[in-house]
């Protein structure tokens, strides 16, 4: 069984983020909005925390101040306690060289996994939507006595570079890397997560570094794939890894269907993230809605179909919104007229603005516009 | 020796608020939903919070579990704090003269030695069961502007309707010489609000008085503020402009749900500037499916509705069946509404559920005898099966209901 102190969280903060530019431009890709009231790290700390991890560490680079500022002291996702608890890990020191940068990240928090006493380290990015139970994954990393336990998709992999393909027997052993562009073909595809032995982690990171190697998936996974016990474990519930600003839309959008909502939030393992005690949506005479999520704080008197509205939106009278995406406390103008658009934050649009994209190139407006 | 704090406020959360029935069957009222997300205790201690307030003591006696839960450390409202914070203050066992609390003056008089612990200037009161944003530090100034015992807040009512309050009767400078409790023939029309600010040192020695008599009922309202003002004691009434409403019974706590509905009413409750704090459920924004229909209404996180709404307030996580119907309810955490079940004119408690078909309450204008009209009720985790109707006024009960 997994208990909190058997194993603590690694946290990639900014890892992919060139992926979506639009949307990294002023955060980390952990901070990336998400769904009316989240951020992506909301998923990647409650999927640790519901698995009973109690202590995360969070590795950030660059333009950290809105994750830093979202994650507080840890308490939404009861982690600021005495004992172990959130701890974020911002560059230290030496200069980082790039590939991934993973391993270098790794290499500056050695003193953070030394003086740690759990027994695992469950490793995660923060691109991926989902509610994995990790109990699930760790249960069966021991009963494969693996080293690393990968945990893997199948399907077609993201329309990305560096997809890593794994090639599993049907035990989950990996006989396989492989380190590709995304294609249409159906394969088992990592989602940036896996488990591993805290003294295994700390030598596999001291050895590439040693040897000038900087890249995780290639010189710890594939280099040692003949030496190492590595299993793939698959995760066949519903998961949005954000690989493209499309990708991004898209994993929004998703949340109309009533299937991935009860899987990506069941009441037993919820997702946490930062409350800010705005009023409840209100619904004026003539708005009409259908299809859509909404948030808390939200004052709709336009019409509103297939969006996902973030918290203080305000739709004003006659404005019509289809197939959008409107962060946090923007403002839709009168008789303004949005399709395929994705608002950034407090976004102003005003009257009677007309805007499309299409569902293959929705539309970005960046944070803070007037349009 | 704590550091001092110049106010404390006392909040009474102990009453029974028997006329909610069913709702206060299991909660204190001031644990009582309100407003979409809100309980009707995060008003007063919003308030404390963001008139600078922060030590707050809360008296509970009726029920308290729930409301204990909610209140917790305190944290959603800043209140866990170091020096001061929120305190659950229950009835406790002493060396001698153990009781319950007998009367509102004689929970302060029980929880002297708390308020003495912060050495404060002055102790606010106030009640549970009110809706208002008021900010208490323009009432503590107006206070010591008038070098008073006591202020007490007052909010102006229409002459007709001023018999059914407890009216000040003051002069021209809003001293106050006579209380008039519900008045015949009212003198005057400014109603108490159970708003007080009280000099702690003043307050101290009546409460103190007050115990010994044997004959006293222990009330602020009956015995010790009679018994200040008696003694000559400065006593000013403070005007309160903004949106007031004691939510004290099934009519006025669906009214007052019903004004955050309407435009007109001064009761903003997104402002940035005077947050209502209040503990969030972890639930993912609402859903409105294709075909449902929402229409001057609001809604809270977690909801998911596919039927039609108007005039209403969703709490969170509850669900409406497509084709139901729910026309100027109050619809509380956790209940569901079945598929083609209509719902008018009604407060739907936590967690209840009216089944498919079934018909709770009625629009006035259907009712021929307009008495038999009321707000209907159906209980905390209640079913109304499907197929039946809950009329008018009528509340609905799990324990009646399950034999």
């Amino acid at each position: 069984m997994m208990r909190g102190n058997e194993v603590i969280g690694i946290l990639f903060a900014y890892v992919h983020e060139e992926r979506v530019r639009e949307l990294t431009e002023n955060r980390v890709m952990a901070s990336i909005p998400y769904g009316g009231r989240y951020r992506l790290v909301d998923f990647a700390l409650s999927n640790l925390v519901n698995s009973g991890v109690n202590k995360v560490g969070v590795i950030t680079e660059q333009n950290y101040q809105s994750l830093m500022d979202h994650l507080g002291s840890g308490k939404t996702w009861n982690l600021s306690r005495k004992r172990e608890g959130l701890f974020l890990l911002p560059p230290f020191g030496a200069e980082i060289s790039r590939t991934d940068g993973l391993i270098s990240s790794l290499a500056s928090i050695h003193r953070f996994l030394k003086n740690s006493k759990e027994e695992y380290v469950l490793i995660s990015n923060c691109d991926t939507v989902s509610n994995i139970d990790y109990r699930d994954v760790f249960r069966f990393h021991s009963e494969k006595n693996a080293d690393i336990t990968v945990i893997y998709r199948h399907g077609t992999s993201p329309d990305t570079d560096k997809n890593v393909v794994y090639t599993v027997d049907p035990e989950g052993y990996v006989l396989d890397i492989l380190i590709k562009r995304g294609s249409d073909q159906n394969c088992n595809y990592g989602i940036g997560k896996c488990i591993i032995r805290r003294q295994k982690l700390m030598d596999l990171v001291d050895d590439c570094m040693s040897r000038n190697l900087y890249d995780f998936d290639r010189d710890i996974m594939q280099r040692n794939l003949k030496d190492m016990k590595i299993y793939g474990y698959e995760y066949t519930g519903a998961a949005y890894t954000i690989s493209s600003f499309k990708d991004y839309f898209e994993a929004n959008m998703a949340l109309m269907d009533p299937k991935v909502r009860t899987q990506l939030f069941p009441a037993e393992h919820p997702i946490y993230t930062k409350v800010r005690d705005d009023m409840p949506a209100k619904y004026g005479l003539g708005s009409s809605v259908e299809n859509s999520i909404v948030a808390d704080g939200c004052v709709i008197d336009g019409e509103v179909e297939n969006c996902v509205l973030f918290r203080g939106v305000r739709v004003k009278k006659g404005a019509k919104l289809r197939n959008c995406v409107i962060m946090q406390d923007c403002v839709i103008g009168e008789g303004t007229k949005l399709e395929y658009v994705v608002a950034d934050k407090n976004v102003e649009f005003d009257m009677n603005r007309n805007m499309s994209g299409s569902s293959s190139y929705p539309v970005y407006v960046a944070k803070g516009s007037r349009v | 020796m704590l550091p001092k704090q110049e106010v404390v406020a006392m909040l009474l959360a102990g009453g029974q608020g028997s006329r909610l029935g069913v709702l206060t069957k299991d909660i204190a009222k001031p644990a009582v939903p309100f407003g979409g997300k809100y309980r009707i205790i995060d008003f007063p201690l919003s308030n404390c919070v963001n008139s600078g307030v922060e030590t707050v003591g809360v008296l509970t006696q009726y029920q308290p579990l729930e409301l204990n839960e909610y209140i917790g450390s305190g944290q959603p409202w800043d209140l866990d704090s170091m020096n001061g914070g929120v305190h659950v203050l229950s009835p406790y066992e002493k060396r001698k003269n153990t009781d319950w609390y007998k009367g509102t003056a004689n929970a302060i008089t029980q929880n002297i030695p708390f308020i003495d612990r912060y050495n404060p200037d002055y102790v606010l009161v106030l009640s549970g069961d009110h809706i208002y944003k008021m900010d208490y530090s323009k009432m503590i100034a107006f206070h010591k502007e008038k070098e008073a015992a006591v202020t007490i807040a007052v909010q102006q009512v229409p002459m007709a309707e001023a018999s059914r309050f407890g009216i000040l009767n003051t002069n021209e400078d809003d001293s106050i010489y006579e209380f008039d409790e519900k008045p015949a023939k009212p003198k005057n029309d400014l109603a108490n609000m159970g708003i007080y600010v009280f000099s702690w040192d003043k307050l101290r020695k009546f409460l103190l008085a007050d115990e010994e008599d044997p004959m006293s009922s222990n009330d602020f309202g009956k015995n010790v503020l009679p018994a200040m003002l008696n003694a000559g004691e400065r006593m000013y009434a403070y005007r309160f402009n903004g949106y007031w409403k004691d939510v004290g019974t099934i009519d006025s706590l669906w009214e007052s749900n019903m004004d955050i509905l309407d435009p007109n009413v001064p009761l903003d409750l997104s402002d940035p500037d005077w947050r209502i704090y209040s503990r969030n459920p972890v639930m993912p924004p609402h859903y409105i499916a294709k075909g449902a229909h929402v229409q001057n209404s609001t809604v809270a996180e977690g909801c998911n509705v596919y039927g039609n709404l108007e005039f209403s307030v969703l709490f969170a996580g509850v669900y409406v069946a497509p084709g139901a119907e729910v026309y100027s309810s109050i619809i509380m955490p956790g209940a569901r509404i079945e598929e083609g079940a209509r719902v008018q004119y009604a407060i739907v408690a936590e967690n209840a559920v009216v089944g498919a078909g079934a018909v709770v309450g009625q629009k006035p204008e259907d009712v021929e005898n307009k008495d038999e009209w009321g707000v209907a009720v159906v209980g905390p985790g209640c079913k109304a099966p499907p197929g039946g109707s809950v009329a008018p006024k009528e509340m609905l009960d799990a324990e009646e209901a399950g034999k």
